[in-house]
């Protein structure tokens, strides 16, 4: 091990801005060779955007990157590669219909004049999978191999490239637990020859055993560090989440009245498992978990979007058949995705088109719009949500992520919905709009809707809900009354596997 | 650099182009212009009654063509209403025309004019006449004075233009739309061979070939394109509910529609048919105006509106645009697939009809590599590859934006193989205008 001063990997006062979002705030975090680093934190607390900047995938605002002491300025993606930073993303890069060895070599291919030396590739890559125990062959497509294969095959190519610095984004999500005590012993052995290795997880138990320290984010900036013997589950969640909280939230008493909305034994495979629910009028329910519990999934079934292997939907005491979209939006069902983007807009059409998509069997006869009525009532959302626009025709893709969401809000009260549910509705929105939005939400609770907000944020949770459903890969954790007793620590103990106490 | 990007950005940029082609071949097609035939027989007529205050004795020529015929006939009538004495009608060339003002110099009586036709002012013949009768001084001769106007320009070379695209056109609103859709139809090349031989087939076997009556012609036009529609249909199911790609459901409806064609009609062409089967194709009952170019612009206002202002057409942008947003704002996203692969097809149907009707006959090789001019004029007109994008008028403006640098390349003697070489360079820069556009006018990462 080698552990003197000089720093394998350093960063300095990294700022990174995004359209609305100050996605890292003067982040430093410094990795020497042979140790593992964890990078923590919440959902959206910044971690991939740094592990972008380490990789050159995105370039920092302002600040200064380290390799060996020596400043870095990247141009090309595959700078960061010649510098010895490999990042493994969750989202393999692997060309599927390539074989193993094919991918390892993949833009270094040893060859005189184009012409591949298959047999020096062979045995390189034969070597290769030996060092780090993959029994793989080096001729299997890529297509036939499990996730902890693949990711061998990554860790491979890194290795190939000479990488000393391995940036590893949630590797273990997709391994059995065998696979995981296997990842950890190469670590261990990558350590061993020097490399240093940063490990990004949500997983609590893993860090205590795989990294030497860890360094915690939180809203972008580095909330602090913890050296190994600091590590345990308390002292990190409490970093994690140690957030101060004002007045985010509007005040409001909320009375909840009858069961709307009933849910049972929702099912989806692995993603969602027996989940059953209500959803009273009047009332802010939230659902939480970590990203990949199954949360967006169902509520996909509540909506139709998804068809589920087994599971029941009752509305005001009436079975709802669900086949698609439309079948729940006519029984005043709404969603309004977590992804604006790719599921709540058509970004490239106009605002107003996009407001009337759901409505225009009211904004027509006999299927002519009548341009007339739409623009009225639009004009009239515009004006009692003061969505900033420029004019009706402006595309939707020209707002901005507050107002783009308000947009998405207007068409869901214009269909005049029982039950609204709301996947993320604040993120990448400034802080005026989610206030803004917060507000709706309460004044529609009031007005005798159901509410169900997917959140990952545990403030927006505990501050908006009066009662909090907790997810873990595909299941329900817990149900709990939000109150006092109600911390971000327990919501995160419940989402990260904990379900003790509370299973009664 | 600014307003090129202005022009380039608005929806119907293309215009501006095609304004600018229409200039560029006029410029280079600017010639003397004769005026023939009627007009110039009715033209020379005034300037005579504007000359001459009391008519006289006059020899009328022209030349032995149509055009020449007609001008003479109609001079004659003319002059004669306006009290001339006609000495004769001469048709042909030099030697008739001696002929003629011979016969005309009637003891006394001499000829006082000689109104004619261009062509005959410079000949020697006349010179030898004049000098011959050096006693009267009285001796004219007029022919329709020339004028100055582009070839491109005339009003028989605008319809032409206009009739020659019009199949193109009608299928190419077909095509917007599945390209509005993120989608792409290559099967209505083909389409077209199947309509027009199963129409005329139908015509021949079921209702009696020439002897046909309008209803009967009516019914095998309208069979035809609905079979088109069902096979449009059928590419459209596939892509909608087994999510196979548009280019290889089509590229196989493609194969099987070319098949389906030589098959109904063994490889040859159908030919029996009445002689009225070509008022579509060739017939210009309104104004002089073909009825296919009527058909045309009529199919494309409809299709605005419908675009434009129901919500049919909201639903096929959003289609396009997003098909899980529009999926998750409760559009039947499906039901709007098929039904716009079943309208291409009976575009597709309507236009192997009218190409039936021009040739007045069905044959199985109508339509070939007709998709892609289509696909073309739909780019060049600023629909977007990608979908979401795009407007019906865009796809005429671009459907005459071809057929104008093909007429114009024609009128100045370009061969037809450089002729596609400009075509397909044309089509490159239309799609790289496109690429910019969306990018926001810079060049790729």
């Amino acid at each position: 091990m080698s552990t003197g001063n000089k720093y394998l990997l350093e960063l300095k006062g990294v700022n990174k801005k995004f359209p609305g979002v100050h996605a890292l705030k003067s982040v430093d975090f410094e990795l020497r060779g042979g140790e593992c680093v964890a990078l923590l934190g919440e959902n959206g607390a910044g971690k991939s955007t740094l592990i972008k900047v380490m990789g050159g995938a995105h370039k920092a605002d302002s600040g200064s990157l380290f390799v060996d002491g020596v400043e870095q300025h990247w141009e090309k993606p595959t700078d960061s590669l010649d510098a010895g930073v490999a990042i493994i993303y969750q989202e393999f890069n692997l060309v599927p219909g390539l074989t193993a060895a094919e991918n390892v070599f993949l833009g270094i291919e040893p060859a005189d004049f184009g012409w591949v030396r298959k047999s020096e590739e062979k045995a390189k890559v034969e070597d290769v999978f030996k060092r780090i125990g993959a029994e793989i062959g080096p001729n299997a497509l890529c297509d036939s191999l499990t996730v902890a294969e693949k990711q061998l095959v990554e860790i491979a190519k890194a290795l190939v490239r000479e990488a000393r610095i391995l940036v590893m984004d949630e590797p273990s999500a997709a391994l059995t637990k065998k696979e995981v005590e296997q990842l950890y012993l190469l670590i261990d052995d990558l350590k061993e020859r020097g490399i240093g290795v940063v490990y990004v997880s949500h997983r609590l138990e893993e860090i205590e055993r795989v990294a030497d320290r860890a360094i915690v984010m939180r809203d972008g900036a580095r909330a602090g560090h913890l050296s190994k013997s600091e590590l345990d589950r308390a002292k990190i969640i409490e970093m994690m989440v140690g957030r101060k909280l004002e007045n985010e939230f509007p005040e409001e008493e909320r009375t909840p009245g009858d069961v709307r909305l009933r849910v049972k034994n929702m099912n989806l495979g692995l993603k969602v498992q027996n989940v059953s629910f209500d959803v009273r009028s009047g009332e802010i329910l939230a659902l939480t978990g970590l990203v990949g519990a199954g949360r967006t999934e169902t509520v996909r079934l509540l909506f139709g979007a998804d068809i589920g292997d087994a599971g029941e939907v009752e509305l005001d005491g009436k079975k709802l058949i669900l086949r698609n979209p439309s079948d729940a939006i006519e029984s005043g069902i709404c969603l309004l995705t977590e992804d604006r983007k790719d599921q709540g807009l058509v970004l490239g059409r106009s605002i107003r088109e996009n407001f009337g998509l759901p409505n225009l069997t009211k904004f027509s006869k006999k299927g002519w719009v009548d341009g007339h009525t739409e623009k009225g009532s639009f004009q009239n959302y515009v004006e009692k949500l003061q969505i900033k626009v420029s004019g009706h025709n402006q595309l939707a893709s020209q707002l901005s992520g507050g107002n783009q969401q308000k947009v998405v809000l207007a068409k869901w009260l214009e269909r005049n919905a029982e039950i609204l549910i709301f996947d993320e509705p604040t993120r990448g929105i400034d802080v005026g709009a989610k206030y803004e939005i917060y507000q709706w939400m309460n004044k529609l609770a009031k007005a005798g809707k159901g509410i169900l907000m997917i959140s990952s944020e545990l403030p927006e949770v505990l501050g908006m809900s009066d009662r909090i459903l907790v997810m873990k890969e595909g299941e329900l954790m817990g149900e709990l009354n939000n109150g006092p007793d109600v911390t971000q620590e327990t919501l995160m103990a419940l989402a990260i596997g904990e379900k003790a106490e509370q299973a009664a | 650099m600014k307003w090129i990007k202005t022009i380039f950005s608005s929806d119907y940029g293309m215009l501006g182009v095609l304004i600018l082609l229409c200039a560029f071949f006029s410029w280079i097609t600017f010639e003397e212009q004769q005026p023939e035939g009627e007009i110039g027989a009715e033209q020379l007529s005034q300037s005579i009654a504007g000359k001459f205050t009391e008519p006289g004795r006059v020899l009328i020529a022209g030349r032995k063509t149509d055009s020449g015929k007609a001008f003479t006939s109609r001079l004659n009538e003319l002059l004669l209403s306006n009290g001339w004495n006609v000495t004769g009608v001469v048709q042909g060339g030099p030697i008739e025309l001696g002929k003629g003002l011979r016969a005309g110099l009637d003891g006394n009586n001499s000829i006082d004019l000689l109104a004619c036709e261009q062509y005959f002012v410079q000949l020697a013949v006349l010179e030898n006449f004049r000098d011959a009768q050096t006693g009267n001084s009285k001796f004219q001769v007029m022919a329709p004075q020339s004028s100055h106007w582009p070839n491109f320009l005339k009003t028989s070379n605008l319809l032409n233009v206009a009739n020659q695209i019009a199949v193109i056109a009608i299928l190419a609103i077909g095509m917007t739309l599945v390209i509005i859709t993120a989608g792409i139809d290559l099967s209505v090349g083909s389409l077209i061979a199947v309509s027009a031989v199963l129409a005329t087939w139908i015509i021949r076997e079921c209702f009696g070939g020439d002897e046909s009556t309008i209803a009967g012609m009516v019914t095998g036009c309208g069979l035809a394109i609905l079979a088109c529609s069902a096979l449009g249909f059928f590419s459209g199911s596939m892509i909608a509910f087994f999510g196979v790609p548009p280019f290889v459901a089509t590229l196989g409806m493609m194969m099987v529609g070319s098949g389906l064609a030589y098959m109904l009609s063994g490889g040859l062409s159908v030919y029996q048919l009445p002689e009225s089967f070509d008022w579509l194709g060739r017939g210009d009952d309104f104004a002089g105006i073909p009825n296919a170019v009527i058909l045309m612009v009529f199919l494309y206002l409809l299709a605005h509106i419908v675009m434009s202002r129901t919500t049919v057409g909201r639903y096929i942008y959003a289609v396009g645009g997003n098909p899980e947003a529009a999926r998750l704002s409760g559009v039947p996203v499906k039901k709007i697939l098929l039904w716009v692969y079943a309208g291409c097809g009976a575009l597709a149907g309507l236009g192997g009809v009218i190409m039936a009707s021009q040739f007045k006959s069905g044959d199985p090789k109508y339509g070939l590599m007709y998709e892609l001019y289509v696909i073309a004029a739909v780019v060049v007109g600023g629909t977007s590859l990608s979908g979401g994008r795009g407007k019906v008028f865009g796809t005429l403006i671009g459907a005459f934006i071809i057929a104008v640098i093909q007429n114009g390349m024609n009128l100045t003697g370009v061969q037809s193989y450089t002729q596609k070489v400009v075509l397909g360079v044309v089509l490159l820069l239309a799609v790289l205008l496109d690429m910019l556009k969306k990018r926001g006018w810079k060049l790729s990462a």
